[in-house]
């Protein structure tokens, strides 16, 4: 866009503002704070709360999740997939517990809408892979986190 | 200083054989690029007999200015597409050209054979001229004092061509007027 | 010419273009690094200490990758264009004298690779030349934006080479010499003495105006920010579109030898070249060497001098591409046929009036 605004004689020469313009950047030079870092041997603070990489829940060795079928039905791009199956205990579980993670939009519906506090989103972040990954029962459950 | 034999061979040779592609190639910006090659090998022979201004002003004035200009018409006007049409000439034109080329050629080497080395002009002996500070200084000396009537008559002669461009290239809009403007507006639309 | 004389002038056509090819790199390095820290980034800090080898991966992937060239280029002159670009800027170095002559076996050596009475007309002669890589480069691309690109820039330097040419001409005037080197030698001379505190008759003195302009049109010369429309990276096509890996590495580096040769005429021409720096001629003298080792030691901080003036305008360079944003086309011909241009014929009678007047 061009914007013709009255100028003063001074700031129609240019040169001075230029010239202005390089003090301020030479301040810059030598006490600009950085505001990038070295990223992977520093690394930034994040909230707790950050929904990251998946996982599904443990107690006592056995996972928390009971095929309700809940975090499917409510999941907005529609990646996770459960088949499911019956323990030797007569439990219901989840006998393939697939997700997406190239679909999903880490919006932590399945989190929330989870009465087994099953599945659970860590603060990790790093989950580029030179493939496409689908998560399957045994990834998702390391315990990846805390929550 | 003496010409070293070698180098004249190699710059006289290098500005025949790049003379022959100017008139050899077909498209004319190649042409027009060689003939900057030409200039180049000139100006390394009048380097070669210590004539430094004379090379330097054959640089800057032939190839880095007239030669950027002839560059800039040829792509603008896109004469490169058109050029020269190689309709073979007929035997009567064929004849003359070659008779022509038979004199001129019999004219260059009477010329050269003919003519004695007539030495320096006057006292501008390389060695006086190198005592008076080299001769960028003694050019532009007799320049600026003795010929400085026919330089400033030249710069005017040029003042005159510029204007006399830009009274032509500003005709256009006048007679565009003449005719009321709705004229060119309506050439706008279409 | 003796064997000595072929030794010392191959040995400083050898030190010069090795210079100037090194330059490349490191100011790739600079450029970089500077970007970064004037605009609070890190910026390339893997490879040696703070990145300082970033170049050699650099050129290590330029010379690697897959050299395409596009079906519907003229082969020749596409091939030839970047060695076009880079010649001229080789070249013109040759007429900067980076110290006071020297005598080894009782033959008089002039640091300078070319000495030639034509001085800084060798050098116009040059940087006109530049335009023609930029012109076969977009021509032989045989690609519409390319050609309109290489019209564009050609035509921004042979404009802005008149005001460069103007502006010395003050220069020339005052100094009644266009050689370099007692251009340089008579910008030693003291201009006013201030108590202890001695003003050289450097160009800037006697010229602010000319040097302003000089460095103005230098910059548009060189392609650089703000007038680096020839490359225009993000937003606009410039003449070498069609180029890639290493063809386009040579153009970028012909464009830092051409920085490294305007910075070097900027110090030779108003900063005194290779007069050395406040202090250096009293430490010098100080030491009380033999008359062996005071030239040789002279030589090199006339070297040192030269080289930080050079650096420091790189640096500017640098600077100010990091600072200000693109002029736009008609801007940039506006301030060159009508800021530059009459400045610089404004300065050229000025200088004129002032030595009429005697005031110089």
């Amino acid at each position: 866009m061009l914007v013709k605004g009255k100028k003063t004689l001074f700031q129609d020469f240019y040169f001075f503002e230029t010239l202005t313009g390089m003090i301020i950047t030479l301040k810059e030079f030598f006490f600009g704070t950085k505001v990038t870092i070295s990223y992977p041997e520093e690394r930034r603070q994040y909230s707790e709360r950050l929904r990251g990489q998946h996982y599904i829940k443990a107690t006592n060795g056995v996972e928390n999740c009971t095929a309700c079928m809940l975090c499917p039905t409510v999941c907005p791009s529609e990646c996770i997939h459960i088949e499911a199956g019956e323990r030797q205990d007569k439990e219901k579980y989840p006998k393939t517990f697939e997700i997406d993670i190239l679909r999903c939009c880490f919006c932590g519906m399945c989190e929330e809408a989870c009465p087994k506090d099953a599945i659970k989103l860590s603060t990790i972040m790093e989950m580029s892979t030179s493939y496409r990954p689908i998560y399957d029962r045994a990834f998702l459950s390391e315990q990846r986190g805390n929550k | 200083m003496e010409i070293n034999p070698a180098f004249f061979y190699i710059f006289a040779g290098l500005a025949i054989a790049f003379s022959l592609l100017v008139v050899i190639k077909k498209s004319a910006i190649a042409s027009a690029f060689n003939l900057v090659c030409v200039f180049f090998s000139f100006a390394g022979i009048y380097a070669m007999m210590d004539a430094h201004l004379i090379a330097a002003i054959q640089i800057i004035v032939y190839a880095g200015a007239v030669m950027v200009l002839f560059l800039f018409v040829i792509m603008l006007l896109n004469a490169d597409n058109a050029a020269f049409d190689m309709h073979p000439i007929g035997r009567g034109k064929r004849l003359v050209s070659a008779s022509f080329v038979v004199v001129m050629a019999g004219m260059f080497i009477w010329v050269f054979k003919n003519t004695t080395y007539l030495g320096p002009i006057s006292n501008f002996s390389n060695a006086n001229v190198e005592a008076a500070g080299g001769n960028t200084q003694v050019l532009s000396e007799l320049m600026f004092s003795e010929y400085i009537l026919p330089f400033e008559l030249t710069s005017v002669l040029l003042l005159a061509a510029i204007i006399g461009t830009i009274a032509i290239a500003k005709r256009k809009k006048p007679a565009a007027l003449l005719n009321g403007g709705s004229a060119a507006k309506g050439g706008n639309a279409q | 010419m003796t064997a000595l004389e072929w030794y010392v002038t191959a040995g400083k056509i050898g030190l010069v273009i090795g210079l100037l090819m090194t330059v490349a790199p490191i100011m790739n390095w600079v450029e970089r690094r500077g970007a970064a820290i004037i605009q609070n980034r890190v910026g390339p800090n893997r490879i040696g200490p703070f990145g300082i080898f970033q170049a050699i991966p650099d050129a290590i992937k330029f010379l690697f990758k897959e050299d395409s060239i596009p079906g519907h280029v003229n082969g020749f002159y596409y091939f030839i264009a970047p060695i076009i670009v880079l010649i001229p800027a080789c070249m013109t170095f040759a007429v900067i004298p980076f110290g006071d002559p020297i005598t080894i076996m009782g033959q008089t050596f002039k640091m300078q690779t070319a000495d030639l009475n034509v001085g800084f007309l060798y050098i116009f002669a040059m940087a006109s030349l530049g335009v023609y890589g930029l012109i076969i480069g977009g021509w032989a691309s045989n690609n519409k934006f390319a050609l309109l690109g290489s019209m564009r820039s050609s035509s921004q330097m042979i404009s802005y080479e008149l005001s460069l040419g103007l502006s010395v001409i003050g220069l020339v005037m005052v100094f009644s010499t266009v050689e370099l080197g007692p251009m340089v030698q008579k910008q030693a001379d003291v201009m006013w003495q201030l108590g202890p505190i001695a003003i050289p008759r450097w160009g800037i003195f006697i010229q602010p105006l000319g040097c302003l302009i000089f460095v103005i049109a230098s910059f548009a010369e060189a392609n650089r920010l703000p007038f680096d429309l020839p490359e225009g990276e993000p937003e606009i096509v410039g003449f070498h579109v069609e180029y890639g890996s290493m063809k386009f590495a040579t153009f970028m580096m012909g464009e830092y030898m051409n920085m490294a040769v305007a910075s070097g005429l900027i110090a030779t021409l108003y900063f005194g070249g290779y007069q050395m720096l406040p202090g250096m001629g009293t430490l010098l003298d100080s030491l009380q060497l033999s008359p062996a080792a005071y030239m040789w030691s002279k030589l090199a901080l006339q070297n040192i001098s030269l080289a930080f003036k050079v650096g420091l305008f790189m640096w500017l360079f640098v600077w100010v591409r990091w600072t200000v944003p693109r002029f736009r086309y008609d801007q940039l011909m506006d301030l060159g046929w009508k800021m530059l241009f009459p400045l610089a014929l404004l300065n050229v009678f000025i200088t004129a009036v002032m030595i009429y007047l005697g005031w110089v």
